[in-house]
């Protein structure tokens, strides 16, 4: 017989709502709440839920160190065979709970591990790539649905069985890639899909794009000739050697330099270190990346207020989406602190 | 970043060559500029025929700038 312990909150053990979500760990023998269900499932394939641990969702939460110790040995007693937490749906201590001990247990006791929750719980963004988490509906109205899709997962995982694509097998994609031999070629299959989407028929991406969000736009500058522009740009621009060593390819950093009392960009003086695109044009005259030539000429002319000092560049080739953001929220921070007005992205 | 940069309160406008990216990634004021290795500039230009093409993509620039837009807006005229 294959052991299994399973691990719900609180509120699913019928000990209480809100006011008992500081439930200090306690194991049960055999079911509580909802393992009943997932064990009468269980038992047609040789697996039994031997013992329930049950923790407040906020004791979890608020003492994540000692709760995992304390819930580990009580797991660790029963010599399980695969550990089960949840379904969790969409409640987010819980999923983070279940995502942590499923973990956890996996970590130290090295045995196969899932967890159950809606694909918008916060738990699912933390664990996701190191746990099998089914995908459940958003609330406890999915219970009928989420039970036996846990129960097959946790028959093969337990059993070492191959297990079938994501989509298939019902749990969340981890992020991880496994390579394979397709039936066709990629390009029949590329014209397939659009020959599919052109006659507006159901089509299956084999990559899905990325969502982006939106941002309000910003009113327009009021008064462009007292404006202090500030240049910014992901063309890799930098003084000539690159001595903050900015990667060529899916940069780390970005870097500040001061362009005060420069009236133009030229080869000896700067380059560009993108590794994207043909750098040739660009180390010749870095302007054509970085317009400080022309902005100098407007500050002159009075069609500016000023070109501010230091301009901003990073590499855009390659370089992921989460870093982008956090260069773009700090150079945010400091052109704001120097008073600038607006800014020109230059990108190539 | 430059979406960061907008989000923090700063009027930001894009000059790109690859204009659907910024539009799928979500600008809100966009200048198309002239090639991939060289977004300001021609090479087969002159000095100073090159500098006026840089100028004038700038003005639009600044003119993106200056307009206010309630939704992603390619300023290509």
């Amino acid at each position: 017989m294959i052991k299994v312990v399973h691990y719900i909150n609180q509120f699913y053990a019928g000990i209480g709502g809100e006011e008992k979500a500081d439930f200090k760990p306690e194991v049960r023998e055999g079911v509580v709440g909802p393992g009943m269900g997932l064990n009468g499932l269980l038992k047609k394939e040789d697996m039994e839920i031997v013992a329930t641990v049950i923790c407040g969702d906020s004791y979890f939460n608020e003492n994540l160190e000692e709760a995992k110790v304390e819930i580990l040995d009580m797991v660790k007693k029963y010599s399980p065979d695969i550990f089960i937490a949840g379904p969790a749906f969409n409640a987010g201590r819980y999923g983070v709970a279940c995502g942590a001990i499923a973990k956890e247990v996996s970590e130290k006791l090295n045995i196969p591990v899932l967890t159950a929750m809606y694909v918008e719980n916060p738990g699912v963004d933390i664990y996701k790539k190191y746990l099998y988490i089914v995908e459940t509906r958003n609330s406890a109205v999915g219970m009928r649905d989420a039970l036996p899709k846990i129960a097959n997962l946790a028959v093969k995982l337990a059993k070492g069985l191959e297990l079938g694509t994501p989509a298939v097998e019902g749990f969340i994609e981890r992020g991880i890639r496994k390579n394979f031999f397709a039936a066709e070629r990629g390009s029949k299959r590329a014209v397939d899909m659009l020959i599919k989407k052109l006659k507006g028929e159901e089509f299956v991406t084999e990559f899905k794009m990325p969502v982006f969000d939106r941002v309000d736009p910003m009113p327009p500058v009021v008064d462009i000739t007292k404006a202090k522009i500030a240049l910014v740009t992901s063309g890799g621009t930098v003084p000539k050697g690159n001595t903050d060593h900015i990667e060529s390819s899916n940069a780390s950093k970005f870097g500040k330099y001061d362009i005060e009392g420069v009236m133009d960009l030229t080869a000896e003086t700067y380059e560009t270190a993108h590794g994207g695109y043909d750098p040739t044009y660009a180390n010749i005259d870095s302007d054509r990346v970085l317009p400080v030539d022309v902005l100098r000429k407007m500050e002159k002319e009075g069609k500016i207020g000023s070109l501010h000092r230091y301009f901003y560049t990073t590499v855009g080739n390659g370089t992921a989406v989460a870093s982008a953001k956090k260069f773009g929220e700090a150079i945010a921070k400091e052109l704001l602190a120097d008073g600038v007005t607006a800014v020109i992205l230059t990108s190539t | 970043m430059l979406k960061e940069i907008e989000r923090a309160g700063l009027p930001i406008v894009h000059m790109c060559t690859i204009v659907p990216i910024s539009l799928t990634v979500g600008a809100n004021r966009i200048v198309p500029t002239i090639a991939i290795p060289h977004p300001l500039g021609n090479p087969a230009l002159d000095a100073k025929d090159e500098f006026e093409l840089r100028y004038h993509l700038v003005e639009k620039a600044l003119k993106a700038l200056q307009t206010p837009v309630d939704t992603q807006t390619v300023f290509d005229k």
